[in-house]
């Protein structure tokens, strides 16, 4: 089964959230970095955007699917990987580390709350992941 | 072969198909299976993708030797002394111009010039031949052949389900195939064939390919496919052998510029619009879709299949628009990361007066140009083994 860290709060479209102060860091899952295999582009909305719950802000493709990036939850873009840009790879190497999308400050802190546990996730990926 | 079935469409993650039991299977299923490849559908067959990734297994193909299962493409045979006369018919390249241990790239056209499909032609003997065809279009290219031309004095067999069909491909295949086999291989030519046997299975052993790198296309009884399988793959491991799927296939081709029917070529499409000039051989005489292809080499095929790369950071996928100062100028055929050349490139129809290499061009992705320029083709430097 797929790593999935328990400190993580995720999403049914396979990204992660992680809690750092105010904000959250965003990334896609060791799940979705396998389902998609080898990624070799992303593309990311930049620093001040805003992104909605649900809703797409960003593109991963691999050699063979282009795949849309859901937002786990409502607020602006702080920060946004640039080294993805040039070394795509990083998301299938390290998709809970240095292969992180986004830092959004959220419009409403309690969205956290309503993200899957580690637990929960897990459970859905057992029951097929989709 | 249609790659289409390979490109998923932009719906989230899922890419676990359900099971289809009207997808067909080669006889090396359960041993992708059990090497723990990812099997997706691909023209009506349940393939393997990829077994360790793509991008790996297409540079395990460019630097030393790779394994690909393509027994789900089809084999028809045709003999008596009609055979020659009936294939001159039926397709663009001089058929009279194969020698015994031979093989030729050829196209079946419509009376339209539209390509049914693209084949590799093996003169077997005198009066007999072997074509191979895209898994894809078996049922179509069989009704095509057994109707389009009247085949007098010779006698059509499909042969897909009783042959299995191996790729081994790289700059170290000769190496893996050589020791295995019960000839010298090193001796038979780019585009012929020999007959033989590999790890004690008989072989039609083809110095042919499909990824711009020297190797052998090995053409079995289906029922030997697996123990020849696992002789190349257990016996290869100094040469650094690993099996490798139909993703980076895929890339493979698309580096050399190889036209993949159903996404470059189709019954749309001509031979001259897709660069495929060269296998059309009007001074042989009468052949379906000669007059229709004729009038396009007078007038000048209004679109040409050209190479592209990306000049700014997107990737172009088939169907996306390709657009010049704001209009329409053609769509991209395929389109992906180039492994080995560390690029984002493309092959594309564009109308004829922008074909030029060094044309600066765009593509729309996703709504939004990106800028793309004309490259010369193939992408990478072709290795196969020629004279």
């Amino acid at each position: 089964m797929s790593n999935v860290p328990g400190d993580l709060k995720y999403t049914r479209d396979h990204e992660w959230a992680r809690q750092e102060g105010g904000r959250m860091r965003v990334g896609i899952t060791a799940y979705a970095q396998e389902q998609l295999g080898d990624v070799v582009f992303v593309e990311l909305p930049k620093v001040g955007a805003r992104v909605t719950a649900k809703q797409a802000f960003g593109v991963v493709e691999s050699v063979k699917a282009v795949s849309d990036l859901f937002a786990p939850v409502t607020g602006e873009v702080v920060e946004a990987n640039a080294d993805l840009a040039h070394k795509p790879e990083i998301v299938n190497q390290d998709p809970y580390g240095k292969g992180w999308m986004i830092v959004v400050t959220p419009a409403d802190a309690k969205q956290w709350e309503q993200l899957l546990s580690a637990a929960q996730y897990e459970e859905f990926l057992a029951q097929g992941g989709h | 072969m249609p790659g289409s079935a390979l490109d998923r469409p932009r719906a989230g993650w899922s890419t676990g198909s359900p099971v289809d039991t009207s997808l067909k299977r080669t006889p090396l299923f359960s041993a992708h299976v059990k090497a723990g490849a990812r099997m997706v559908p691909f023209g009506g067959w349940e393939m393997p993708v990829q077994y360790r990734g793509i991008v790996e297994e297409h540079r395990t193909v460019r630097a030393a030797v790779g394994c690909f299962d393509v027994s789900h493409m089809g084999e028809f045979e045709i003999e008596g002394p009609g055979a020659l006369a009936t294939l001159q018919t039926l397709t663009t390249n001089d058929v009279a111009a194969l020698e015994i241990g031979q093989v030729q790239y050829s196209l079946l056209c419509r009376p339209d010039g539209g390509i049914v499909d693209d084949l590799t032609l093996y003169r077997l003997a005198t009066d007999r031949f072997m074509l191979t065809v895209n898994a894809g279009n078996i049922d179509k290219d069989w009704s095509h052949v057994t109707t389009a031309a009247p085949a007098e004095g010779a006698r059509w067999r499909d042969v897909s389900t009783s042959t299995g069909l191996i790729a081994v491909q790289g700059p170290r295949a000769e190496a893996v195939v050589g020791r295995l086999a019960d000839q010298d291989v090193a001796r038979i030519g780019y585009y012929r064939f020999a007959r033989g046997k590999v790890a004690g299975v008989a072989a039609l052993i083809s110095r042919t390919g499909y990824t711009g790198e020297d190797g052998f296309e090995l053409y079995v009884a289906a029922g030997d496919a697996e123990q020849l399988w696992n002789a190349l793959l257990g016996q290869g491991a100094a040469e650094g052998v690993a099996p490798i799927g139909l993703g980076a296939r895929d890339t493979l081709r698309l580096e050399m510029r190889y036209a993949l029917y159903g996404n470059d070529i189709d019954e749309t499409t001509n031979p001259l619009e897709a660069g495929l000039g060269w296998v059309v051989k009007p001074a042989k005489g009468e052949f379906l879709g000669r007059a229709a292809i004729e009038r396009v080499r007078a007038a000048g095929p209004g679109r040409k299949l050209i190479g592209l790369e990306m000049t700014e950071r997107a990737v172009a996928r088939h169907g996306y628009p390709v657009v010049k100062e704001g209009a329409a100028i053609g769509v991209v055929t395929s389109g992906s990361y180039g492994p080995s050349v560390d690029r984002y490139i493309a092959m594309a129809y564009v109308a004829t007066p922008h074909a030029a290499v060094g044309t600066d061009v765009g593509v729309e992705v996703r709504g939004q140009v990106r800028a793309a320029r004309v490259v010369k083709t193939p992408f990478h430097p072709s290795r196969v083994k020629k004279g």
